[in-house]
């Protein structure tokens, strides 16, 4: 039984390709891929993101709960609105998802985790709050739209009513806030500008159909992977997941150890692997002649064997570009090698950052 | 359904060929193929003056989603290529019929023409797929 959001018939009537993407029907391109990702890049874009999962978290314990479910320190949020992205591990610091965080008052948040693994995140969020006085609620009758873009915000505003639009004026990235029945937080998955508004599912159709009117260009699935690559963004399932330490994800940026006495789940797990500094790393090539680096190939290194954990050519640069997880003791500026089909390319080894604000970054 | 012109002549495996006359013939990729392959970022070409046969695997189509082989339909000598896929992959997408051609083959052998499928031909191995 294959899942269709709320705007199944808006894309349909776009002209969408549709692809099954871990049992839901989703859009993959509206034609053009590459020029989806230019929208975004240059001017603005629109993705539904109403297959993923929403999960409110509220209680006398949701900050005790939360200090122990994820990887940072919920702690250290104190700004009604604001949001955090970070990982939830297993007790052996594997990661079961990467997600984000928004933060209402210390009894009262937001989560927002992957829809590929909603079943086993649920199970586990349902299995860890068994001890704390929360109630975990899931949130199916919300739809959400991406809008992305230098111009992202600006054609929202068009579509705005006054008290909406106050309730957005000045919202530094990485915000939210609660605006009539829109939900509204200054994060997305292309290293633009731009909002995730999530709203009651019958107005998503209504609101789609508006920023189709206000110049916002449909994009897809295609689009979202390289745009997200290009940021330097993971993808769960490709770039880490249950046997990978966020250490060797390049999310070690999203663990608090402080303070000390904070037991998270797979702190233990995670502080040896640290303190043994034998994590591999999670690292961005840039190929800059023809050719396509693609998930699963292998990387070759003096330290030892590395593999993409995903490749693709980036449209915004002209080249191909991927992130590997390589030995620890690569170096940064190094150049290494990637078998790819049956010959040996030379690729360089950067951050796994590419492209921010329509800009080349390394 | 997607557009399968009638004049020309099909391989099995997606290519395209274009009677030029004189023993001269045009190939590329039918539109099926590159619906399938989606946005074109590369295309690899043979040299002018190699040689192939029939089946060989000549270049190399890489889209966003993934590189496909292309094999030569005919056995002949490679005369011509379309060198603005150079800057253009995308012609292959927007023209697969047209602008998107490949490259152009002197062949030994027109008999050799028989061989392939006809329009009608192709669409039913497509559908079979």
């Amino acid at each position: 039984m294959t899942n269709k959001t709320v705007l199944h018939a808006k894309h349909i009537e776009a002209g969408a390709k549709m692809v099954d993407f871990y049992g839901w029907e989703m859009p993959i391109n509206y034609g053009s891929q590459i020029e989806e990702h230019h929208a975004v890049r240059t001017d603005a874009g629109m993705f539904d993101v109403s297959h993923m999962t929403i999960v409110d978290v509220q209680g006398a314990d949701a900050q005790a709960f939360l200090r122990r479910l994820v990887i940072n320190d919920v702690a250290k949020l104190d700004i009604a609105g604001k949001a955090l992205y970070t990982g939830m591990c297993n007790l052996e610091g594997g990661v079961i998802d990467d997600l984000i965080v928004y933060f209402f008052t210390n009894t009262d948040y937001r989560l927002v985790v992957n829809s590929a693994t909603r079943v086993k995140d649920l199970a586990w969020i349902n299995e860890q709050a068994a001890t704390f006085d929360v109630t975990i609620t899931e949130r199916p009758e919300f739809a959400m739209i991406a809008v992305q873009g230098p111009q992202a915000k600006a054609k929202v505003a068009t579509l705005l009513n006054a008290e909406q639009t106050a309730a957005v004026d000045g919202m530094k990235p990485f915000f939210s806030a609660q605006a009539g029945d829109l939900f509204i937080a200054t994060t997305g998955y292309t290293g633009e500008n731009g909002y995730e508004i999530a709203l009651p599912a019958d107005q998503a159709a209504d609101l789609w159909q508006q920023l189709l009117d206000a110049g916002v260009k449909p994009c897809g699935l295609g689009a979202r992977d390289t745009l997200r690559l290009e940021a330097g963004m993971n993808l769960y399932g490709l770039d880490m997941d249950e046997s990978v330490s966020p250490l060797a994800a390049n999310m070690a940026w999203t663990i608090s150890w402080e303070p000390e006495d904070r037991n998270f789940n797979g702190r233990e797990a995670l502080a040896a692997q640290r303190a043994a500094g034998d994590q591999p790393k999670l690292v961005g090539l840039v190929l800059e002649e023809k050719g396509v680096l693609r998930t699963g190939l292998k990387v070759l290194t003096e330290a030892g064997e590395g593999i993409i954990t995903s490749g693709t050519f980036s449209p915004t640069l002209g080249h191909s570009i991927a992130m590997a997880r390589v030995p620890r003791s690569v170096v940064l500026g190094s150049t290494v090698e990637v078998e790819m089909r049956k010959k040996l390319v030379n690729v360089k080894v950067i951050k796994p950052s590419f492209v921010r604000n329509g800009k080349k970054v390394f | 359904m997607s557009n399968i012109p009638s004049e020309l002549k099909y391989a099995t495996s997606h290519e395209w060929v274009r009677n030029e006359g004189n023993g001269v013939v045009t190939v590329g990729i039918t539109e099926h193929a590159q619906d399938l392959l989606g946005d074109m970022v590369f295309v690899e070409l043979p040299e002018v003056g190699d040689t192939v046969s029939t089946g060989d695997d000549v270049a190399v189509a890489e889209s966003v989603k993934a590189a496909s082989d292309i094999y030569a339909p005919l056995t002949g000598e490679v005369i011509e290529v379309n060198e603005d896929l150079e800057d253009s992959p995308e012609l292959v997408n927007s023209d697969a019929f047209g602008d998107g051609w490949l490259f152009k083959l002197k062949i030994e052998d027109e008999g050799e023409l028989e061989n392939l499928l006809d329009a009608e031909g192709y669409a039913n191995s497509i559908d079979e797929d």
